[in-house]
C-alpha cells in the first residue's frame, strides 16, 4: 500500500492513550505484514506495575495454581522494584492464541510502541513459526489447560489439605527440568478432552501400576540375575513421566498433579532453548519495524531518540572484565546475529561467500524465515555465527579444566579460532552441557523396588550439592529407596547417593 | 483487528494467596527474624514494617545442577589482551565459568539471604502472635480523662456569643425570598395590569387607582416580612470530645546484675515494647526514661540500657530512689502521666526488699498512673516478690506478674487494662 501524499505523523506525546496505542498498533501491524511476519492475532492488555509483578511471579502466566514459590518470587521482585534495583520487564508476552502482550501503564507511548513491535510481532511470529514451539507447545490450549490445572489443584487442596499438596508440588518442581520429553511429541491438550479423560486415566493408570507388581512371576530367587529383564527396558529421560506412570504408591490424584507439573514444564521447554534466537529475533523486529515507520515519516525525532536510547540499553554487551559482566547478553548476541544475517544476504563480502555460500546474496526475508523456523540456539549459533560477529564481540573461549593449574585461552577471534569459538559457544547453549543429563536406569522389580538413576557425566562435570535435596524429593514420590549413579566418560559407574526409604510417606498406603 | 484490554482495574493482589502461602511456610524463620529484629529495634519503633532476612538455603528450590569441577569451556566477550594458548591464573573464588554470580554472604555460605519486606500489620501480627494476645486487647484504650472542645457544624440554639452571622444572614435571606415570592409574582402582574389600564382607561381612571392601592398593599406586606427572625439564627456548635492526655512518661527500670542474662533481658524488652505500644495509643507524646541498676542505679540511654553487661549484686532500692528523684525533679508538675515498669529476676539483697516496698508505697506509687513489676524467673518467687505482694490490694495502680517466657507477658497487660477501664 503506497501512500501518494506525505503521511500524517503519528501522535507522540509521552503520555499514552488508548487511541494512540491503537493507532500505533495499526501502523506496526501494517509494516509487519509488509515484511511477511506471520503471527497469531494479538491481544494487548494494559496492566499496572503490581499486576506485572503478579505476572512475573507466576512465571508470566495469567492463571496458575497457587504455590509458595510464586509468593517468594513475588516478594523478591517487589523488593527489587521498590528499591529501584531493577526495572520491570520490558514486556511479558504469552505464547498463546491469541498472543497476549502486556503493556505496563507506567510506560511512555514510545515504550508502548516498542513493546508492541517487540512482543506482539517479534515474539509472536517466533512462537508461531519456530519448530520447537510448534512441536512442544499448543498455543490454542495453554490457557485452558492452566485453568484446568489451577482448578484441579485447588480441588485437591480442599480434599487433601494444602500442606500435602504443597509437599507434592515441591517434589514435582524439583524434577521439573528433568521432566520433559526431548524427542517425542506430546499429544495436544484441550480443556474438554483433558477433563473428559482425566477420570478415565486415573483409573487406568492405577490399574496399570498395580498390575506391574501383581503379575511378577513366581520364580526361583536363587536364579541367576543375568537374564533378568530390565525395567524400564530403555532408559527413560523424563523422570516425571516415569513417576507418573510407574511410581507404585501414588494415588490417582498424585499422578494427575505430577502430570500437570510435567505438562507445564514441557510448555516452557522450548523457551529455555531459544533464548538468543527468540530475543534476538524480537529485538531485530522492533528495531526494523520502527525504523521503517520512521523512514516513512510517521515517527517524530523525539520518539526515535527515546526509542533508540532504550534499544541501545537492551543490546548492550559489557566486556568480560567489567564488574557488571554477567555472561553474554542474549538480546545483544541475537540481535547482532540477525542483523548480520541480513547484511550477509544484502552485502556479502568475500569472507561471507566462503563461510555462507548457501545464502550469501540471497533475499534476506527468505533466509530469515528459514532460520527462524528450523533452529534452536545451539544449532542457530553453529550454523549462523559469522566471523564478523565474533570479531565485533571480540569473543574468546577459555578452557577451565580442574586438572590444570591455570585456565587456558583455547580460541580467540582470529582465523584459526572462528570455528572453535563458534563450536564452543554453540555447545554452551546445548542443553546437555547446561544441565546434567539424568535418566531412569533401572527399577529393582524383584527386590526392594528401588529406583536407580544414572547421571551421564558431561566432560567430567560432577553434580552440584542440590542433587541431595532433589533425591529426597524423588524418594518421596517413588516411595521406596532411590539411588543415583554417575557414569564418567570411560563408562565407570559410581554411586553418588542413596536415599533409603523404609516408611511409605506418601501414596497409597494411608492405612499403614 | 487488535484487542486492547484495560486490565488495570482487575482484581489486584493476584499473588496475595501465594504470598500468604510463603509466609505460612516460613513462619518459623519469619518469627525468628522478627525476634532478631526486636532485639535490634528501639522500643519506640514498633510501628513500622520490617526487612526480614531468611537464609537462602532454607527456601531454595533444588534442581539437578552441575557442580564445580570437570571441564568447562566458556565464551566471553570483549577480548583485550589474550591470544590463543595464553595461560591465565584462576580468578579468586575459582568458579569455573566465572559467570559473575555467587556473591558472598556474611555466613560464608555462598548463598544469599532472601530479604523481603514485612508490612507493619504483618510485623505486628507476628509480634503479637508470640505474645498470644487476644485481638480485642490490641485495640482497647486506657481511660480518658481530659476533653477538648471542637467544632461540630451549627445548631439553632445557643448563646449569642456563638452566633454565626454568615449562616444566620444566609438563612434570613432565603426565608425572605421564599416568603415574598408569591407577593412579588402578584406584584409583577399588577404592574403589567397597571400599564394596560393606563393605556385603556387613562392615567387617572378608577381602575388605575384600584390597582395602585393593591400594589401599595402588597408592598406593605412585603416590607412586613421581618429582616431577621429568631428562626434564622444559627450558632456555632462546639462539642467536647475526649482527648487523651497528651503527655506521658514511661520509666523502664531493669535489673542488670549478673544474674540477668540476655534471654531475660529480651523478655523484659518485649514487655517494655508492649507497654510503650499501648501508651502510644493513648498519648501523643511519650518520654521514656531508662533506669538500670545493680548495686547502684543509673539513668542511661536505650542502647546502654539493653546492651551493656554488669555483674555483681543487686540493690533494688537504689533504682527506686533514683526513680523517685527523677519523678520529683522533672515529672511532678501534674501534667505528666507517669507509668513505670520494673523488670527484675527477683534477686535482691535481703534487707533491701522491705525498703523497696516502703519507697514504692509512700513515695513512688502516689505519683504513678500505673506501676507494673515483672519478675522474670522460672524458679520460686524471691524475697522482693514477697514484699511487693503486700502492696497488692492497698494500691490499685500496682500490678505484679511473674514471667517465664514471652507468652506470659500478656496477663500483665490484661491486668493493666482491667484497671484502667474502671
Amino acid at each position: 500500500m503506497k501512500r501518494a501524499t506525505k503521511p500524517k505523523m503519528l501522535p507522540s506525546p509521552s503520555e499514552w492513550s488508548f487511541d494512540a496505542i491503537e493507532h500505533y498498533h495499526r501502523e506496526i501491524a501494517r509494516v509487519a505484514g509488509e515484511f511477511g511476519l506471520d503471527t497469531y492475532p494479538t491481544q494487548i492488555e494494559i496492566i499496572t506495575a503490581e499486576q506485572m509483578m503478579d505476572a512475573y511471579a507466576s512465571v508470566g502466566m495469567p492463571v496458575n495454581y497457587h504455590h509458595w514459590s510464586f509468593g517468594k518470587h513475588f516478594l523478591a521482585t517487589e523488593r527489587g522494584y521498590r528499591r529501584g534495583q531493577m526495572g520491570l520487564a520490558y514486556e511479558i508476552v504469552i505464547n498463546s492464541n491469541p498472543c497476549i502482550a502486556y503493556l505496563m501503564e507506567e510506560n511512555t507511548l514510545t515504550m508502548q510502541a516498542l513493546v508492541i513491535a517487540h512482543a506482539a510481532y517479534g515474539h509472536n511470529s517466533f512462537f508461531k513459526g519456530n519448530y520447537l514451539f510448534r512441536t512442544w507447545t499448543n498455543a490454542d490450549a495453554i490457557i485452558d489447560y492452566l485453568l484446568f490445572a489451577r482448578n484441579y489443584i485447588a480441588e485437591c487442596e480442599e480434599r487433601h489439605g494444602e500442606e500435602e499438596v504443597e509437599m507434592l508440588l515441591d517434589s514435582c518442581h524439583a524434577l521439573m527440568n528433568v521432566g520433559v520429553d526431548r524427542y517425542k511429541r506430546p499429544p495436544k491438550l484441550s480443556l474438554a478432552k483433558e477433563q473428559l479423560r482425566q477420570r478415565e486415566r486415573e483409573e487406568y493408570l492405577q490399574s496399570q501400576v498395580n498390575e506391574l507388581w501383581r503379575t511378577l512371576p513366581l520364580q526361583d530367587v536363587r536364579a541367576g540375575r543375568d537374564n533378568e529383564i530390565r525395567f524400564p527396558t530403555e532408559p527413560e529421560e523424563n523422570l516425571l513421566y516415569f513417576i507418573e506412570k510407574h511410581a507404585p504408591l501414588l494415588e490417582p490424584w498424585h499422578r494427575e498433579v505430577v502430570r500437570i507439573v510435567r505438562k507445564i514444564g514441557q510448555y516452557f521447554f522450548p523457551q529455555r532453548q531459544t533464548q538468543v534466537m527468540n530475543e534476538g529475533w524480537a529485538t531485530f523486529w522492533h528495531y526494523t519495524l520502527l525504523n521503517q515507520l520512521f523512514d516513512e515519516g510517521l515517527l517524530s525525532d523525539a520518539f526515535m531518540l527515546e526509542f533508540l536510547q532504550s534499544h541501545t540499553n537492551v543490546v548492550y554487551q559489557p566486556s568480560y572484565n567489567q564488574p557488571w559482566y554477567n555472561g553474554l547478553n542474549p538480546y545483544a548476541l541475537g540481535f547482532a546475529m540477525w542483523q548480520d544475517i541480513k547484511r550477509i544476504c544484502e552485502n556479502p563480502t568475500d569472507e561471507d561467500r566462503t563461510w555462507f555460500p548457501e545464502f550469501a546474496g540471497t533475499p534476506w526475508l527468505e533466509t530469515f524465515d528459514f532460520a527462524m523456523r528450523n533452529f534452536k540456539d545451539e544449532s542457530f549459533i553453529a550454523q549462523y555465527l559469522s566471523p564478523k560477529v565474533i570479531r565485533d564481540f571480540r569473543l574468546f573461549a577459555v578452557l577451565d579444566d580442574d586438572r590444570d593449574a591455570k585456565l587456558r585461552v583455547s580460541a580467540i577471534h582470529d582465523d584459526s579460532g572462528y570455528r572453535q569459538v563458534r563450536e564452543k559457544l554453540s555447545d554452551h547453549y546445548n542443553l546437555g552441557s547446561r544441565e546434567p543429563y539424568i535418566q531412569v536406569w533401572n527399577v529393582d522389580l524383584r527386590g526392594d523396588r528401588s529406583l536407580t538413576l544414572r547421571h551421564q557425566q558431561y566432560r567430567r562435570r560432577p553434580l552440584g550439592d542440590s542433587a541431595d535435596k532433589v533425591m529426597h524429593h524423588l524418594a518421596r514420590l517413588w516411595g521406596f529407596t532411590v539411588r543415583l549413579e554417575s557414569v564418567d566418560d570411560e563408562g565407570k559407574v559410581e554411586l553418588v547417593q542413596e536415599n533409603r526409604l523404609e516408611k511409605r510417606t506418601l501414596g497409597g498406603d494411608a492405612r499403614y | 483487528m487488535v484487542r486492547i484490554i484495560d486490565r488495570r482495574f482487575d482484581s489486584k493482589k493476584k499473588s496475595a494467596v501465594n504470598r500468604q502461602r510463603f509466609m505460612r511456610r516460613f513462619k518459623q524463620q519469619i518469627r525468628r527474624a522478627v525476634t532478631d529484629a526486636i532485639q535490634n529495634r528501639s522500643i519506640r519503633d514498633l510501628d513500622n514494617g520490617e526487612q526480614i532476612s531468611i537464609p537462602g538455603k532454607d527456601l531454595s528450590e533444588p534442581q539437578f545442577q552441575h557442580g564445580r569441577g570437570g571441564e568447562w569451556e566458556n565464551v566471553f566477550s570483549g577480548n583485550d589482551q589474550f591470544a590463543s594458548g595464553d595461560q591465565i591464573n584462576r580468578p579468586m573464588g575459582g568458579e569455573g565459568g566465572g559467570t559473575g554470580k555467587g556473591s558472598a554472604s556474611k555466613d560464608g555460605q555462598g548463598e544469599d539471604n532472601f530479604v523481603f519486606h514485612l508490612s507493619r500489620e504483618e510485623f505486628l501480627d507476628v509480634f503479637f502472635d508470640d505474645l498470644e494476645l487476644p485481638n480485642l486487647i490490641r485495640t482497647q484504650l486506657a481511660r480518658i480523662t481530659e476533653y477538648k472542645s471542637r467544632r461540630a457544624g451549627f445548631t439553632s440554639s445557643g448563646v449569642p456569643a456563638n452566633i454565626n452571622i454568615i449562616r444566620s444572614m444566609r438563612g434570613a435571606l432565603g426565608r425572605r425570598l421564599a416568603l415574598a415570592s408569591p407577593y412579588n409574582a402578584r406584584l409583577r402582574e399588577l404592574h403589567a395590569d397597571l400599564e394596560r389600564a393606563k393605556e385603556e382607561h387613562g392615567p387617572e381612571s378608577d381602575e388605575v387607582k384600584e390597582i395602585r392601592a393593591e400594589i401599595h398593599r402588597l408592598r406593605v406586606k412585603i416590607e412586613g416580612i421581618p429582616f431577621l427572625d429568631s428562626f434564622d439564627l444559627r450558632y456555632n456548635n462546639r462539642v467536647k470530645i475526649p482527648l487523651p492526655v497528651t503527655q506521658a512518661v514511661m520509666f523502664c527500670v531493669m535489673d542488670v546484675s549478673g544474674s540477668m542474662d540476655e534471654e531475660k533481658k529480651s523478655v523484659a524488652k518485649r514487655f517494655f515494647m508492649l507497654l510503650y505500644l499501648f501508651l502510644t495509643r493513648t498519648y501523643e507524646h511519650i518520654e521514656v526514661v531508662f533506669i538500670r541498676h545493680h548495686t547502684i542505679a543509673k539513668e542511661v540511654d536505650e542502647e546502654e540500657f539493653f546492651h551493656s553487661r554488669e555483674s555483681g549484686g543487686t540493690v533494688v532500692s537504689s533504682a527506686l530512689h533514683l526513680l523517685r528523684d527523677v519523678i520529683r525533679e522533672r515529672y511532678a508538675s501534674g501534667q505528666w502521666n507517669v507509668y513505670a515498669a520494673q523488670a527484675s529476676d527477683g534477686d535482691n539483697w535481703d534487707n533491701d526488699s522491705p525498703i523497696c516496698r516502703d519507697i514504692l508505697a509512700n513515695e513512688v506509687l502516689p505519683y504513678c498512673q500505673y506501676l507494673a513489676y515483672v519478675e522474670i524467673t522460672p524458679g520460686e518467687p524471691q524475697n522482693l516478690w514477697r514484699e511487693y505482694e503486700k502492696l497488692i490490694g492497698s494500691h490499685a495502680n500496682f500490678a505484679m506478674q511473674r514471667i517465664e517466657q514471652p507468652s506470659d507477658i500478656y496477663p500483665v497487660f490484661r491486668e493493666l487494662f482491667k484497671k484502667n477501664l474502671v
